[in-house]
């Protein structure tokens, strides 16, 4: 059945007259552009105007600024990628004793679905770097930062290296050549979860994280 | 009320909606809402003119090499792990569903926003065969709880106001206690489906565009319910009709940019979730399979059409819905079809048959304002006429379905004698005399004519036929 589907939609198409192809102008996506140092204020502008936070730290300091972060909100326990190099800083930096725990996501989520929903209270990953334009986040989501990291937590720390931002998705899409390299999945976010369903009044927090929190460290530009 | 789909059920339907006020305030407020943020999204014009044309030719190219890019698309998903299944009709995809799932012993699904999977009506299907089928996306769960269908394809519960839901919950949801806070409601729909996505055995999803460059399946979303549907559980179903395809991944960023913006009024929505393969070697979730469904379901005749075809360009951003007088006065359930609004009143009476359809290509005044904020640039209301004229024709050359089947003997003579009062010079001298002295005797309350006078005014021809009047003025009229 399946394949007849398939070969009577295609024969279908086929014996159609064609239409010409007319030819695409990507001019206007070309435009979009801002220097260096306004798109770090451009994203960041962008991104709190839907509830995202920012704590603005150093390549040195960051680390510090998610504990006291945790500590001052009162959040328990961090689940994280131990294998990132970003997720070794983490730990080596993380002081022993009392405190926020960092949980590491180390394992099949069939091993710790449970944990996963019930006992943890934030999330933290890398990113890829940003968008100017619309304001967002890239993820790739992999191996050593699995995919629900940034879902099921209810806060979602992100690491942003400032430098990392781009003007547009056309831009940063054609850069770095993703067509030639898609990941399984791969992710803009720009804010916490959200919905407008009743009544098109903004409510935050719907199914995935309460809190987008960007940990953004500042580099020289 | 008519049967379903009935001819004339649109007009039932529609004079019963005009009469609830509840429902035109719900709809009017959120119309108003969306014209108003989606104009702020596009304040350019050079922008909005470039970018719209962009879009259409992107839409247009992927259009034109439907065939090929299918066929690519298939090679793609199929080298990346996804497995595709290709479906004429909404049973066949329906019974490669409930396929899938029986193979993996499913009995709890949770489903992400999908046309398609409307189209299907899968959630019915499933339940049938004893597999619960939630709905995740909030407005979707909210008319799921109380039996009905959406009403707007990007707002599907528009129809509602905070009452209503809030009425809705109390009696539906034990846990729920009765309150009218957005916030309050929306924690109790958070904490119901946190628990689904955390059973379900599989997830459902539409797709907004698929990449045939890459294989890589999009999905536009604000709430993280297309996350926990197509990441938590361990199979992944995503439906898509067979016009979704693009070419190039470069071919996403302009229409996501278009359909986000046109939508809902917004620069990005919080996420934007690419999938190109199910759970990677090394990777710890994501789901173990990921089946991709090509649904036909009518679109390949549409294709047939040079013309028509056009109407594969959507990209279902509802921004029709949102501007049409018609859509905002009458709202989404009056049209009785999956698809309402404007690209539904080209798009259904193509899919479903002229013959019991095509009423719904009369429900419209032909303002033209779904085609000028259409982002991909459909000529929705020239495909409008085109379909009128489809619907009455008198020959078979038609490939449109249920051709010619709404001709009617009354409306076909009624043509004939026309056309025959222009080609003859008495006959239509006759016909002038007659509109100009004796139309003023004919009542108003005329079985035909009161459907026209009873909500216009009557036409009133001047006193003398324009022939008369420049004969007066001494020109030779012969």
């Amino acid at each position: 059945m399946p394949d007849a589907a398939r070969e009577g939609i295609l024969a279908r198409l086929r014996a159609a007259p064609r239409s010409e192809a007319p030819a695409a102008d990507f001019a206007v996506m070309a435009r979009k552009a801002w220097p260096g140092p306004e798109r770090y204020p451009r994203l960041k502008r962008l991104m709190e105007a839907v509830q995202t936070e920012f704590l603005e730290t150093t390549g040195e300091d960051w680390p510090r600024a998610i504990r006291d972060f945790l500590k001052s909100e009162g959040l328990s326990t961090l689940l994280y990628g131990p294998d990132t190099a970003a997720g070794k800083r983490l730990a080596e930096s993380w002081p022993p004793g009392a405190g926020p725990k960092l949980v590491p996501y180390d394992r099949p989520v069939e091993e710790c679905k449970s944990r996963l929903f019930h006992e943890v209270d934030a999330g933290f990953t890398t990113t890829r770097g940003g968008i100017a334009e619309t304001g967002g986040v890239i993820l790739w989501p992999s191996p050593e930062e699995p995919r629900l990291l940034s879902l099921v937590p209810p806060v979602h720390l992100a690491l942003l290296e400032t430098d990392a931002i781009h003007d547009t998705f056309f831009e940063v899409l054609r850069s770095e050549d993703w067509a030639g390299a898609m990941p399984p999945n791969a992710l803009l976010i720009s804010g916490p979860s959200k919905t407008a369903d009743i009544e098109q009044t903004l409510a935050y927090g719907v199914h995935g994280p309460k809190r987008l929190v960007v940990v953004a460290v500042r580099g020289e530009s | 009320m008519s049967a379903p789909g009935a001819p004339g059920a649109f007009r039932t339907a529609a004079a019963k909606a005009l009469k609830d006020p509840e429902l035109r305030a719900n709809f009017r407020r959120a119309m108003d809402g969306l014209m108003t943020k989606r104009a702020a999204m596009f304040a350019d014009p050079a922008e909005w003119r470039d970018l719209r044309a962009l879009g259409a030719t992107i839409r247009q190219r992927a259009i034109a090499n439907l065939p090929e890019l299918l066929e690519r698309l298939e090679e793609k998903c199929t080298g990346n792990g996804v497995q595709v299944r290709w479906a004429e009709t909404t049973e066949e995809a329906n019974a490669v569903v409930l396929e899938i799932l029986r193979r993996h012993g499913a009995t709890r699904v949770v489903k992400g926003k999908s046309m398609v999977s409307e189209e299907m009506h899968l959630n019915d299907f499933l339940e049938k065969h004893g597999i619960e089928s939630l709905e995740s996306d909030l407005g979707e769960y909210i008319i799921q709880l109380d039996g009905e269908t959406p009403s707007h394809i990007i707002m599907p519960a528009i129809h509602k106001n905070r009452q209503q839901i809030a009425r809705l919950f109390g009696r539906k949801i034990r846990e729920a206690r009765y309150t009218e806070d957005v916030d309050e409601l929306t924690r109790i729909a958070r904490r119901v489906l946190r628990r689904k996505f955390f059973e379900a055995e599989a997830g459902i999803s539409g797709v907004n565009f698929a990449v045939a460059e890459t294989g890589t399946l999009c999905l536009v979303e604000n709430e993280g319910n297309g996350r926990m549907s197509t990441h938590v559980p361990p199979v992944h179903i995503a439906l898509m009709g067979i016009e979704k395809v693009v070419e190039r991944l470069e071919d996403v960023p302009p229409l996501y940019s278009l359909l986000t913006r046109s939508a809902t009024g917004q620069a990005i929505t919080t996420y934007f979730n690419m999938i190109t393969g199910p759970r990677g070697p090394g990777e710890k979730d994501g789901p173990r399979e990921v089946h991709l469904v090509i649904l036909d379901n009518g679109r390949s005749r549409i294709f047939s059409d040079r013309e028509l075809s056009a109407t594969l360009r959507c990209i279902r951003c509802g921004a029709c819905m949102n501007h049409c007088p018609v859509y905002t006065r009458v709202g989404g359930h009056a049209y009785d079809a999956v698809y309402p609004g404007p690209i539904g009143k080209i798009l259904t009476p193509q899919t479903e048959g002229l013959g019991r359809r095509h009423d719904l290509a009369h429900a419209s005044s032909l303002c033209g304002a779904c085609g000028e904020v259409c982002p991909v640039g459909i000529p929705i209301a020239e495909l409008l006429v085109r379909l009128r004229r489809e619907a009455v024709r008198g020959d078979r050359s038609s490939a449109v379905l249920g051709a010619g089947e709404a001709r009617s003997r009354l409306e076909s003579l009624a043509w004939a004698a026309w056309a025959a009062a222009h080609r003859s010079p008495s006959l239509y001298r006759l016909m002038g005399l007659a509109a100009t002295r004796l139309s003023r005797l004919l009542p108003a309350r005329l079985p035909v004519l009161s459907r026209w006078t009873s909500v216009r005014e009557t036409p009133r021809p001047a006193r003398r036929t324009l022939h008369e009047l420049v004969e007066r003025e001494g020109v030779d009229n012969a």
